[in-house]
């Protein structure tokens, strides 16, 4: 991956992640790791190379496709929990659905069951201000679990929150992928990727060994 | 299935709205405010035409005056026997005549000749009544019986003038000064709206003016009725009619002309602020158009999150042009209301009837979606241009 201006910021890249699997990338800040999530996730192309999502090759892809793909294929947990802030829970996480073209009842219903499996039923009427961190990064998982994707890509979703939350958080996810969830997780944090089976180093650009 | 729901459209284009209330209120109201002009430009003139209209068929419009042309030298006098001329023309129905003679009337015999009251003393033809639709308010017209002795009828506007309220019966008949004679006032009028100029007058008998007051029996006013649809022939024929040799000296009149004239200067300001609500509509348009671009930089996070979850390019346009469409079209809505109750409001001052023209409101609010989908061109396109990588990075 190549940016204007001649700055490298991914060579030599290949990594392939099998269904069911959890990954944690792990590495120094500029070291990439942001880059390789947003080719991952279909957020931005490579210059050179080529990526696949469920069988599918994106790089030739039109906006229409890509974007079905990433709102049917892809789920995502940010820093940030990017929530919007008008919606209530419940609504934050049924627009995951709202693109894809699932009818609105049948989104709330999903929705409703998406925040039951991160223990936040209860909080489904509840604005993002009502919320705490926590609960607003487990209404984001819900969010990205509600399509059933075959990739969820978690970009320091434990970055914004305090140690508690942080391992409750990071439970959720072990234990979404023993339930068949395969998750992709990047983080600076050697205690984090240390909980995570399969590790992998990101360093300058370049992937390494564990 | 990439089509989102129009219901789920609507849900979209409200949330900027929604979470944005006081901000979209204030970038809504110049629309509202050009939409309300609209609503109260047309309005309006509708609604006091419609009151006009009625007036004049209460009044009728099948009626005409012939009069001397003023200002001649020396004076035009018409024929003495010109109303019995007007009457043989086939179509009229009804015609009658007065005369100004040139005498003025006092309450008293011991008033000055400077005492001026701007009344005016006409003789009158018995059948005047008729041919102006005018009705007696107290008393009784003049007719052939109480024209052998000296009587008067007065105007509504003569009588307040001359200190007359109304007449009782139980009391002595009061009486008015004209010509070095005492007349006993016998009735009094109601106004007349087609003729007002009656209003201010002193009715003497047109026999009786003769042979009190030397009244010479040349009209000054003939009034004449006929049908609706002869008008027009009946106009054609009426100055040679009254005054065969000189028919340049008849000047011919429709009194519900006079009140249709006010039409064409309600429509002159009608065009002026039409300009107005032009103008407002345009300012609201650049106001609704630079929240939507504000909209667009604040919620580039947003937008990038959409990209995320499988928004593509058209969906986040259509999103951002649907927002500016509601807030057009709320700013309309609120407008044709502030319209109508506006107008409503003048109406019932006025008393008129309301006339909300369908087509201004109708207009009102496809001008004010036009509007919205103007103004939201541009931020939805921008707002689709975005990288989602980028528009999730920004602060």
């Amino acid at each position: 991956m190549v940016y204007a201006g001649g700055v490298t910021a991914l060579n030599e890249v290949s990594l392939r992640i099998d269904d069911g699997e959890f990954v944690a990338i792990l590495g120094p800040s500029g070291s990439g790791k942001s880059t390789l999530l947003n080719i991952m996730g279909t957020l931005d192309r490579p210059t050179h190379g080529s990526v696949a999502i469920a069988g599918s090759e994106i790089t030739e892809m039109s906006d229409k496709a890509l974007s079905r793909l990433r709102g049917e294929r892809i789920g995502f947990v940010f820093q940030q929990f990017h929530l919007i802030d008008g919606l209530t829970a419940i609504e934050n996480v049924a627009t995951a659905l709202l693109y894809a073209g699932v009818r609105r009842r049948d989104r709330h219903a999903r929705a409703r069951e998406a925040l039951d499996r991160v223990g936040l039923a209860d909080r489904s009427g509840h604005v993002p201000m009502q919320m705490s961190g926590g609960e607003r990064q487990r209404v984001a998982i819900a969010r990205a679990l509600v399509n059933r994707p075959a990739l969820v890509l978690a970009d320091e979703p434990t970055g914004a929150l305090d140690a508690a939350n942080g391992a409750a958080v990071l439970d959720l996810l072990t234990e979404l992928n023993r339930a068949g969830t395969t998750i992709a997780l990047i983080t600076h944090d050697r205690d984090i990727a240390a909980r995570i089976p399969r590790q992998v180093h990101l360093r300058d650009g370049r992937l390494g060994a564990a | 299935m990439t089509r989102i729901a129009p219901g789920d459209l609507i849900g979209l284009g409200l949330l900027g709205v929604r979470t944005r209330k006081a901000r979209a209120a204030l970038s809504a109201v110049g629309i509202a405010i050009g939409i309300a002009t609209l609503v109260v430009v047309t309005g309006i003139p509708a609604s006091s035409r419609l009151a006009l209209d009625r007036q004049l068929a209460a009044l009728g419009t099948n009626r005409l005056q012939a009069a001397p042309v003023p200002d001649r030298d020396p004076p035009a006098v018409l024929p003495a026997e010109s109303v019995d001329m007007v009457a043989r023309i086939a179509p009229v129905t009804v015609a009658s005549a007065v005369a100004d003679f040139g005498q003025t009337v006092a309450r008293s015999d011991r008033t000055g000749a400077g005492d001026f009251n701007a009344l005016a003393v006409l003789a009158a033809k018995d059948n005047l009544l008729r041919a102006i639709n005018g009705r007696v308010r107290d008393g009784r017209f003049l007719d052939a019986a109480v024209e052998r002795f000296p009587t008067v009828v007065l105007g509504s506007v003569a009588a307040q003038r001359l200190g007359f309220a109304g007449l009782d019966p139980r009391e002595k008949a009061p009486q008015v000064y004209i010509g070095r004679q005492w007349f006993t006032v016998i009735g009094i009028l109601d106004p007349v709206p087609l003729s007002p100029d009656l209003d201010r007058s002193v009715l003497i008998g047109w026999d009786a003016a003769g042979k009190w007051l030397r009244f010479g029996g040349h009209p000054t006013r003939i009034y004449l009725q006929t049908t609706d649809d002869q008008v027009e022939a009946v106009r054609g024929v009426l100055a040679a009619t009254v005054d065969p040799e000189h028919p340049g000296d008849v000047l011919v009149s429709r009194p519900s002309d006079a009140l249709g004239a006010k039409r064409a200067v309600e429509q002159t300001f009608g065009a002026l602020f039409l300009g107005l609500a032009g103008i407002a509509l345009l300012v609201g348009g650049i106001g609704v158009a630079n929240t939507m671009y504000i909209s667009v930089l604040e919620r580039r996070r947003e937008i990038g999150l959409r990209r995320a979850l499988g928004a593509n390019r058209g969906q986040v346009r259509v999103q951002f042009l649907t927002e500016s469409i509601v807030l057009s079209v709320l700013g309309g809505a609120a407008g044709v209301l502030g319209g109508v109750l506006a107008t409503a409001a003048y109406c019932a001052w006025q008393a008129w009837p309301l006339v909300i023209p369908g087509r201004s409101t109708a207009g009102g609010l496809t001008g004010a979606l036009a509007i919205g989908v103007l103004a939201g061109v541009y931020p939805a396109i921008r707002a689709a241009r975005l990288h989602p990588a980028e528009a999730l990075a920004s602060v």
